[in-house]
């Protein structure tokens, strides 16, 4: 088993280190975030009861453009050094290597602002429980986005206006995991319970976990080509 | 064993070569010679798997290189013009990063002796923006030492490179030619290797 | 390639299907033209006038087939997307990027007719009725495809990238609308249904398929001349293509 994970566990730990040389692009997503949501009631208005009616929305949708920040560069620096081609000539699977690389975006992009996510809440007076859930549906909506999210990098690799492309083709795809994510505050406050929401996006987050590392990988040897 | 046969490329509506068959049989090694842009670099990539030939047929020991990619992988060490280093990590860690992805898990102690035999002393922990394109080279050269594979597959490998270098890294195609290995290889530099095969585009 | 697969393929090959498709052509457009006339004939002045909708209704013979032909195309060209991912013929991805066009064309008259159908009856040019937004996302991923293709410059991986795309949103439709349904009705929207309002009389059923039918011949017509010129452009070299330049 430990053979098997390792290509994967090696990609992630690659990445990372990367990643750890560039702090400031993990800063700067995060801070995009911050500041996005915190643009959201200047031009809305700081009545309260409207607040904690758009904060889930409001919370998700920044999130989601948090994570686009991120996806061009998912692929692009190894594609122009060169080192996504050693990835797709190596002995182990190509797909557990990509799927590494989308973890460790992940780790790097997501999972900033899901523990920032609650303290934002806190400015849109949203009440203990509804931080919580929203806390949960981020921390299984994110990989989503990150997973669906490698596929339109991988098919957008080193195409003319990659960045405009990615998000128009990206988009409509994240539209059941913003619905399902912040739709879980929503139900929850209708006094429907978060369950249904919750089980949806995780169900999602199965099949997405499944699939669409391999999509890209198909996808990213179509772009080697 | 390495077999081409018919091969046709094609870049946008230009042909670059068309019907090539040749056979790289062990101990040989094969020059791909041609002028720029005569489709050197295109057939090196379609003899790895990586791209799609228009028409034909390569296979090693019989199957086909883009079927059971994962067993002609680990038969296969291709270096291409791309350095395939990442400028902010060190020459020791962009070797034991990269083979580790590559399910070699080389030790520290064994990447510091490669790049100790490529003349990188002192070298081990700078970030590689700092070197040389000459040491950058040799960086991945060091890859031939770490990482055992019957076929190499190496992109205008002597470029950059200073004498003592190319005569280092001649050596070891001797070596590994010796001990049943085969290799291709484009270059402009006239070499200082046993007589090959050699096909030109 | 095996022998027997040879003669199924042989209209797979741009060479041979270019004349057929040229034959074909003006019996898709005839088909088209009197389909047609005949649905909105019978849709416009035949039919019956709505007790509750009057003759705003009307729009529902443009709206209803529409709508069919955009979700059908989509998956047309997933169809041809997948063909084209598994046995690697060069016909299948001109198939799927000339019938984008048109997909979005529906989807876009589908939504455009949606708005003008929904300004008398809801008193908004724009409701979030669920069926809407799932127009509109489809909208979106005909966009999306088309803008892809449009990218990348060389013609194999266009069309390989296309076809990855276009099955992946054929996955996602389905997730998409049953989304966008849940939402519906955890925020009770529109209530109003546009299928479900009038009561089908037998000839505005008869005129709906007419419609669907000349909508059909349109889009084979349309995608047989578009794939015409797309093996033109992308065979200008070959030599069948210079012999049939010089006739």
């Amino acid at each position: 088993m430990s053979r098997f994970l390792s290509p994967f566990i090696q990609s992630v730990r690659r990445d990372l280190l990367l990643a750890a040389r560039h702090k400031t692009e993990i800063v700067t997503a995060l801070f995009f975030f911050v500041i996005v949501v915190n643009l959201l009631p200047l031009g809305i208005g700081p009545d309260p009861d409207l607040l904690r009616k758009i904060a889930p929305g409001a919370l998700w949708i920044s999130a989601l453009l948090a994570t686009l920040l991120g996806l061009q560069r998912l692929f692009a620096p190894d594609h122009a050094d060169g080192t996504l081609e050693q990835m797709a000539l190596s002995p182990q699977s190509f797909t557990l290597l990509v799927a590494g690389k989308i973890l460790a975006h992940w780790l790097v992009a997501g999972l900033p602002v899901v523990l920032i996510a609650p303290v934002l809440g806190l400015q849109f007076d949203l009440s203990g429980r509804s931080l919580l859930i929203l806390t949960v549906s981020l921390l299984l909506g994110t990989p989503i986005l990150s997973l669906i999210g490698a596929v339109g990098a991988a098919l957008t690799l080193g195409v003319r206006g990659s960045g405009a492309l990615l998000s128009l083709l990206i988009l409509p795809l994240y539209i059941p995991a913003l619905i399902f994510g912040a739709g879980a505050v929503e139900a929850d406050l209708a006094g429907l319970g978060p369950d249904g929401h919750l089980s949806l996006l995780a169900a999602l987050l199965v099949v997405s976990a499944f699939f669409a590392p391999w999509v890209a990988t198909v996808a990213l040897r179509v772009a080697l080509e | 064993m390495l077999s081409v046969s018919h091969l046709t490329c094609q870049r946008g509506e230009r042909v670059l070569f068309q019907d090539l068959s040749f056979e790289l049989p062990e101990s040989q090694w094969l020059q791909i010679a041609g002028a720029n842009g005569a489709g050197k670099t295109s057939l090196l990539r379609i003899l790895s798997g990586l791209s799609e030939p228009v028409d034909g047929r390569i296979t090693w020991n019989g199957s086909p290189v883009r079927e059971d990619r994962e067993a002609f992988h680990a038969d296969l060490l291709y270096l291409g013009h791309q350095g395939a280093l990442k400028e902010e990590l060190t020459p020791l860690e962009n070797l034991t990063l990269s083979l580790g992805m590559e399910g070699f898990n080389v030790s520290e102690d064994a990447a510091m002796q490669a790049l100790h035999q490529f003349g990188l002393h002192g070298r081990e922990h700078l970030p590689v923006r700092f070197l040389s394109a000459g040491q950058r080279r040799r960086v991945l050269l060091c890859r031939l030492l770490l990482r055992p594979a019957r076929l190499w597959i190496l992109d205008e490998p002597f470029t950059a490179l200073d004498v003592h270098a190319i005569g280092f890294l001649s050596r070891l195609i001797e070596t590994h030619l010796r001990e049943g290995g085969s290799a291709v290889l484009t270059s402009h530099q006239s070499m200082t290797l046993p007589p090959g095969l050699c096909v030109t585009l | 390639m095996n022998h027997s697969l040879v003669n199924w393929f042989k209209f797979a090959s741009p060479a041979s299907f270019y004349p057929l498709a040229g034959r074909l052509i003006p019996f898709f457009t005839a088909a088209a033209v009197l389909l047609l006339a005949a649905g909105l004939w019978l849709g416009l002045l035949v039919a019956p006038t709505d007790a509750q909708q009057g003759e705003g209704y009307r729009i529902i013979f443009v709206h209803v087939p529409a709508s069919w032909m955009s979700m059908f195309i989509y998956c047309v060209m997933a169809f041809w997307a997948a063909l084209g991912l598994s046995f690697n013929t060069r016909l299948s991805g001109m198939m799927t990027s000339a019938l984008a066009p048109t997909g979005a064309l529906f989807a876009f008259l589908s939504l455009w007719t949606g708005a003008l159908w929904g300004k008398p009856m809801w008193g908004a040019w724009w409701v979030w009725d669920a069926r809407l937004t799932s127009q509109l996302i489809l909208f979106f991923l005909y966009l999306g495809f088309i803008a892809l293709q449009a990218a990348i410059d060389d013609p194999r991986r266009a069309d390989k990238a296309g076809a990855i795309l276009a099955l992946v949103g054929v996955v996602n439709v389905p997730i998409i609308y049953f989304s966008v349904q849940w939402w519906n009705t955890l925020h009770q929207g529109a209530s109003v249904s546009m299928t479900k309002a009038p009561s089908m009389a037998h000839t505005m059923l008869l005129g709906m398929l007419l419609m669907a039918l000349a909508f059909w011949a349109y889009t084979i017509a349309v995608a047989l001349m578009r794939v015409r010129c797309i093996i033109l452009e992308r065979e200008l070299t070959s030599e069948w293509v210079k012999k049939n330049a010089m006739e």
